[in-house]
């Protein structure tokens, strides 16, 4: 199995609580797992990006080459759009179609979201919404992962536990709460691979 | 034991208390910051009781690792490329002291400038000190590279070079750890006259350094970093570098390259690898991270031997990082990419955080200096740099850390007045003193604004030197007390700080403004962990 993985967002939405998950579970899956961070400068509001790779045979490469990835997750629509040139021909998009707007020039968001419905392989879900009635509105990123899950070659225990291991420093009730979000997000792009 | 998910700092890190560490010292900077943060965390190194604490900036920091060695003990430096510059003078003459206990010298390029002012390719550094150099391409080799180092540096009596790139430090990957060695107790230099550098001693020292080279030539070609796999091929020969050979490597999906591949992570360049593969083939590629260090020489100044393909003769792109497409494209097989980027994407540059005191001192400036137009504020380093962009557009230069004070003294020694210089507090101790040393002893009128969150922001809030000291810095320097104005950058603020600063902007001579308040990144950092421990 290979999944080459863009994940995308802007500084400070957390898309390496995604990437960490997703390195935990394929780690204790006995998986290879390349991962490239962005920190630094860009973390300070500006748009971030991180490199996902995971395969059962060794892996090359830190960046997945453009018109590789298998999968685009992002925790912003806009962001989603910014990627596109990574993606493979049979790739996913798995999107939050909530916009973060700290720029004067951010498009009207019908326009964004009229581009994403253009594209044959996309999962855009209002994650914030579905956080909320999960029990917090903070938890978005983990519904976009687990919107995103059925789409990665891990079984979706191994995710579970990875959230397990991410959150089980600040409680059981933190715990129970992400993987609320995890299998809500789930719950919203089965079936569609 | 068991494989570990490293970021290739971390990996360094680890690899450096597991190769016998007593002590790291830096200054912080993306992408190398990483590494000292690491081992402040960590348990390990807090039981071995290593010195692992930030240093003003990085030549205070290279030295003192120099004198960790002097001592008979190991210790590392650790900073990203353009500190290499402000440590260079310790640096290049480290290689003619020599060593006692081994030095590691961490020094982090950023191609493609994700966090710089420049794409400074660090190896160039190492050839003019003429050390060797070691260039990872994944985490278990810069874990590796990183524990054995200290014995290559001992071996030989220079500080080793450790060279990274943003994708290495900042990439994670699975790493296994080696039993951790002893660190080794302090014993002085067999030679008490080794690090005195006056001529005569320097000269002796100097042809060691020189007779020295053939040493470590013979150590890259015997390392285990350095590789030569042959192929079919011989149209073409690849020497590839550090990361590079990944991104080679990336387009083969067997892991099986064709062509006759040197893979270089340790140099000077393996010099009997190199002219086997000159020989063997008709024409040679270099993959290689920055610049073109490595295709310079194979190539020599008249070009007349072999065609040899790269950076330079436009194969690949002149500036910029590598990655698998470039270098797909080189190998004349240039991979599809996905679709464009449609045109409703914008731009989204980094910003000050919201409710920054940054903004408020920006805000303030630009109205004290209504009257007298733009074009005469001269910045530095740090979070504020980003008052560059709108809605500020405050600044009109950002050069070097310490270079605010300085350019506007030269700029008001031109006769440009009123005179600007926003320089941050971490920059400030770094490089900014000595600065305001020169205008205070010329009486040049400039106003300096001191920007001080108590902290070294840009690079994710790290202790800053002189944090509540600031003050007392500059009327040690001998600044007039009456022209040190402390105030507090907050919008409710906003007419008086105006006013104070306009009321400075007249004055003829040294003014330093120092506007006080925490970033509000540390401060809920520490508000969250005061309210754990409650
Ligand atoms: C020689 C050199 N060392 C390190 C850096 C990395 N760096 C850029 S800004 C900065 C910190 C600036 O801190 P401060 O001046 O306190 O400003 P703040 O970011 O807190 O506003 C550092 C360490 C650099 N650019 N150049
Ligand atoms: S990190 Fe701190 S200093 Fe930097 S922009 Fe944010 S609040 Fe300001």
């Amino acid at each position: 199995m290979k999944n080459d993985i863009v994940l995308a967002g802007v500084g400070g939405q957390g898309i390496l609580s995604i990437a960490a998950a997703i390195g935990h579970a394929a780690v204790s899956s006995n998986l290879n797992i390349k991962q490239a961070e962005v920190h630094g400068m860009s973390q300070r509001g500006g748009d971030v990006q991180s490199h996902l790779r995971v395969s059962d045979r060794p892996i090359a490469s830190d960046l997945v080459p453009a018109g590789g990835a298998d999968l685009i997750i992002s925790v912003e629509p806009m962001e989603a759009l910014r990627y596109l040139p990574m993606l493979a021909p049979s790739g996913w998009v798995v999107t939050s179609t909530t916009p973060f707007v700290n720029i004067p020039d951010y498009p009207p968001v019908e326009d964004v979201l009229a581009e994403l419905r253009q594209l044959k392989r996309c999962v855009a879900i209002d994650a914030d919404a579905i956080a909320k009635e999960a029990g917090s509105a903070r938890a978005s990123n983990i519904v976009m992962l687990g919107a995103a899950s059925t789409f990665i070659d891990i079984p979706f225990e191994r995710i579970e536990e990875g959230i397990r291991a991410l959150f089980g420093r600040k409680g059981e009730q933190v715990v129970a709460m992400n993987l609320k979000a995890l299998r809500a997000g789930r719950a919203h792009s089965e079936g569609q691979r | 034991m068991s494989k570990q998910l490293f970021l290739g700092d971390e990996a360094i890190a680890q690899g450096a208390i597991d190769g016998g560490l007593s002590g790291i010292y830096a200054y912080p900077g993306t992408p190398s910051t990483e590494i000292m943060e690491y081992v402040q965390g960590s348990k390990q190194a807090a039981e071995r009781d290593i010195h692992r604490q930030w240093s003003s900036n990085e030549k205070t920091a290279m030295e003192a690792a120099l004198g960790m060695s002097y001592a008979g003990k190991r210790s590392m430096v650790c900073f990203k490329h353009v500190g290499l510059n402000v440590a260079a003078d310790s640096f290049v003459n480290a290689a003619v002291t020599g060593v006692n206990g081994g030095v590691v010298v961490v020094s982090a390029d950023d191609p493609s400038m994700h966090s710089s002012q420049n794409e400074q390719d660090s190896r160039f550094y190492a050839k003019f000190a003429m050390i060797p150099i070691l260039e990872p391409s994944n985490q278990q080799e810069a874990y590796d590279m990183m524990y054995t180092a200290f014995e290559l540096s001992e071996r030989v009596n220079t500080p080793v070079m450790l060279r990274i790139t943003t994708r290495m430090a900042h990439s994670r990957a699975g790493v296994e750890p080696r039993p951790t060695k002893e660190q080794r107790v302090v014993s002085l230099p067999e030679d008490p006259r080794q690090f005195v550098l006056l001529p005569a001693i320097a000269r002796r020292n100097y042809r060691k350094l020189l007779a020295m080279q053939d040493v470590m030539v013979d150590a890259s070609e015997r390392s285990p970093f350095n590789s030569y796999t042959d192929g079919p091929k011989r149209s073409m020969g690849i020497i590839a570098t550090g990361i590079a050979h990944n991104y080679l490597m990336e387009n083969f999906a067997d892991g099986q390259c064709p062509y006759p591949v040197l893979k270089v992570s340790q140099y000077p360049l393996p010099r009997k690898l190199v002219e086997r593969l000159y020989a063997e083939c008709d024409s040679i590629m270099v993959l290689e991270e920055g610049a073109p260090v490595v295709e310079e020489l194979i190539r020599g100044y008249m070009n007349n031997g072999k065609p040899v393909h790269g950076r330079l003769d436009g194969t690949l792109p002149r500036d910029g990082e590598l990655n698998p497409n470039l270098v797909a494209a080189a190998l004349g097989s240039p991979r599809a990419e996905g679709g464009p980027v449609p045109s409703v994407v914008k731009m989204r540059p980094p910003s000050l955080c919201q409710g920054c005191g940054h903004r408020d001192v920006y805000e303030a400036l630009n109205k004290a200096l209504e009257p007298y137009g733009t074009g005469r504020v001269f910045a530095d380093i740090g979070c504020y740099t980003l008052g560059a962009l709108p809605p500020f557009n405050a600044i009109n230069s950002c050069v070097d850390m310490g270079a605010s004070i300085t350019m506007a003294k030269g700029a008001a020694d031109a006769g440009l007045q009123p005179a600007v210089a926003v320089i941050g507090d971490s920059t400030f101790t770094h490089s900014g003193m000595t600065g305001l040393l020169d205008a205070v002893n010329e009486g040049a009128s400039i106003t300096v604004i001191i920007s001080d969150n108590s902290t070294t922001g840009m690079t994710g809030g790290q202790q800053s030197s002189a944090t509540g000291r600031i003050i007392d810095i500059c009327k040690g320097i001998g600044v007039d007390p009456d022209h040190i104005k402390v105030i507090t950058p907050l919008k409710k603020n906003l007419d008086e700080n105006v006013r104070t600063i306009a009321d400075e902007l007249k004055h003829t001579g040294v003014s330093v403004i120092i506007p006080q308040r925490e970033c509000i990144q540390t401060a809920s950092r520490k508000a969250k962990a005061a309210a754990k421990t409650e």
